[in-house]
């Protein structure tokens, strides 16, 4: 990949992000930046990356501490994001 | 699998991620928005462990193991306290981005890679991760607590800061320009480091809803240079989704307070105000219990203003005790949710959910203003700047020209407050003195259990 079409992709990416959340409802606020903080440890992939061919003891310690971090971040982003939007509850019919 | 079978994966999960934001516009679709990410995720992760060069899982099943025994429970805190939680995951982020850009960056030094592009994106990547980390942390800090919550300023802070940063440029650029110059490698990081403590030590509480945006943003914009360093397009499109989220957020958090960036940053908002707290002394009528419940049972329409003393004392369940026994007498209670009220952005949103409220109840300030001349009684509970009429008016009122609730146009407004003390910014609130105010003092949570009970017909 050239750094141009890396250009590309995040021009693109950037836009269609924009555009996205431009949509998302205020009273979502709160659960859409947990689950953008999960989506961002997408940085695992680069910590995988680092620590699985074995370069050296040093990247593959680094890498391990990256995968562990985004590892919490999933994890803890997505439950909790859950976890608040099963809160939000219209009014029951009848009340 | 083969380098082209783990693009296609990553192009099907580029595409969920899409998706999942896509799904968070409406409540009713939300949920299936988590479900998309965590497919996302699975196979982004899944297509990586794959790649041929994976030789050995050891180290990254234990990491794995190990962030996910951390992150579970960290799901679990208290809804009043998922600002410390989002500000701590931004910290976990952003050393994620930055050690991975450390090891990089060593790796392409020992194998002669190291090209003037690469050092770019390297010197983004670990300058954006590791001013996240550290600055989220101390945002983690002032949110919990730890840290005085109140802005921390000294003499030529704002020199110091720009020095900092200045030197991180200059250093990125020398890098990029002779790349030889490892030696400045280190140094960066630790000017990375210093400089996420100092920005975020000036800023104060109630700044903290941009902050934690901006933060966001910065941990979006490290996955994506790290896209760029590895080469990876589905680093930089889901680091792209979560910079733009973050930056759309930041934008609305401003626009809220009409303050811009710069000012957020740099103008230590708390200690201006301070300054200029010319305080005239003047008489503020206080209520008693039984008298806000007989007026709240008379009125037909009534709106409550929650504010962050609400998240403090916990009050949501009681606040929820007294919205059923109103609603209960055939009285229209709604909510009106200020957008930078709270600590992050749609934190009273949560909360009101968590107590079960509809949230079909709760109005955005720009949709509840131009009723506010027909509600009966407004309920200011815990929020300070955001119904102060100041900001209309008063040009010397560092507030001046925010968007407010305009509490003040309601017929009757019952404030419900620990004590006379000025909010965060130390402002003196005009709308405690004004002729239709009545206080109401004590704890949020203790006052709204009282009210409730006194609603109830119980008396005790």
């Amino acid at each position: 990949m050239d750094f141009i079409t890396g250009l590309f992709v995040f021009m693109l990416a950037t836009f269609i992000g924009l555009d996205v959340i431009r949509r998302v409802s205020r009273l979502l606020h709160t659960p859409l930046m947990s689950l953008t903080n999960a989506i961002s440890a997408i940085a695992i992939v680069g910590a995988i990356i680092l620590a699985g061919p074995q370069h050296d003891a040093v990247s593959t310690i680094l890498g391990a501490v990256a995968v562990f971090a985004s590892t919490t971040n999933i994890v803890s982003g997505f439950l909790i994001t859950d976890r608040m939007l099963k809160m939000f509850k219209k009014r029951e019919p009848g009340k | 699998m083969s380098p082209q079978t783990i693009d296609v994966v990553y192009l099907v999960s580029a595409a969920l991620f899409i998706f999942s934001l896509k799904w968070m516009s409406d409540p009713t679709t939300a949920r299936n928005g988590v479900f998309a990410g965590v497919a996302a995720m699975v196979l982004a992760v899944a297509g990586t462990l794959l790649r041929p060069d994976i030789t050995s899982y050891t180290w990254i099943a234990i990491a794995i193991v190990l962030g996910t025994a951390v992150g579970v429970p960290l799901s679990w805190v208290p809804l009043t306290a998922v600002p410390q939680r989002t500000a701590l995951s931004h910290a976990f982020g952003g050393l994620a981005a930055g050690l991975v850009g450390i090891g990089k960056y060593y790796l392409f030094l020992h194998d002669g890679d190291l090209t003037a592009f690469r050092t770019g994106a390297i010197v983004f990547e670990v300058t954006f991760g590791l001013l996240t980390c550290t600055g989220s942390l101390v945002a983690a800090g002032k949110l919990q607590e730890v840290l005085p919550t109140r802005p921390v300023t000294y003499p030529g802070q704002n020199v110091v800061n720009f020095l900092l940063m200045g030197g991180a440029v200059a250093i990125g650029v020398a890098l990029v320009w002779r790349p030889e110059l490892t030696f400045l490698f280190p140094l960066l990081v630790l000017l990375a480091l210093a400089f996420g403590v100092l920005l975020v030590l000036p800023i104060g509480g109630a700044d903290m809803p941009t902050v934690i945006s901006l933060l966001n943003s910065y941990a979006g914009l490290a996955a994506v240079a790290m896209g760029f360093v590895l080469e990876n397009k589905l680093l930089i499109i889901a680091g792209a989704l979560d910079g733009s989220s973050g930056l759309i957020l930041s934008i609305m958090m401003c626009r809220a307070m009409n303050r811009s960036f710069t000012n957020v940053l740099f103008g230590a908002f708390g200690q201006v105000a301070a300054a200029s707290g010319a305080v005239e002394q003047r008489s503020a009528k206080i209520a008693t219990i039984e008298d806000a419940a007989q007026i709240l049972e008379n009125a037909d329409r009534v709106v409550i203003v929650p504010g962050y003393g609400m998240a403090v004392a916990q009050a949501q369940h009681r606040v929820r005790d007294v919205f059923e026994h109103l609603t209960k007498k055939g009285i229209d209670v709604r909510f009106a949710i200020h957008p930078v009220a709270g600590r992050m952005p749609g934190h009273m949103n949560v909360l009101l959910a968590e107590a079960e409220i509809p949230y079909d109840q709760l109005a955005e300030m720009d949709d509840i203003n131009p009723d506010m001349g027909q509600v009966d009684v407004c309920l200011v509970l815990g929020a300070n700047d955001v119904v102060n009429p100041a900001a209309r008016h008063d040009k010397t009122s560092p507030i001046f020209g925010m968007p407010i609730i305009d509490a003040d146009k309601a017929h009757t407004v019952i404030a419900i407050k620990r004590s006379m003390n000025p909010g965060f910014a130390g402002i003196e609130n005009e709308l405690y003195f004004a002729d239709n105010t009545l206080m109401l003092f004590g704890d949020a949570k203790a006052v709204m259990g009282d009210l409730a009970r006194q609603l109830s017909g119980e008396t005790h």
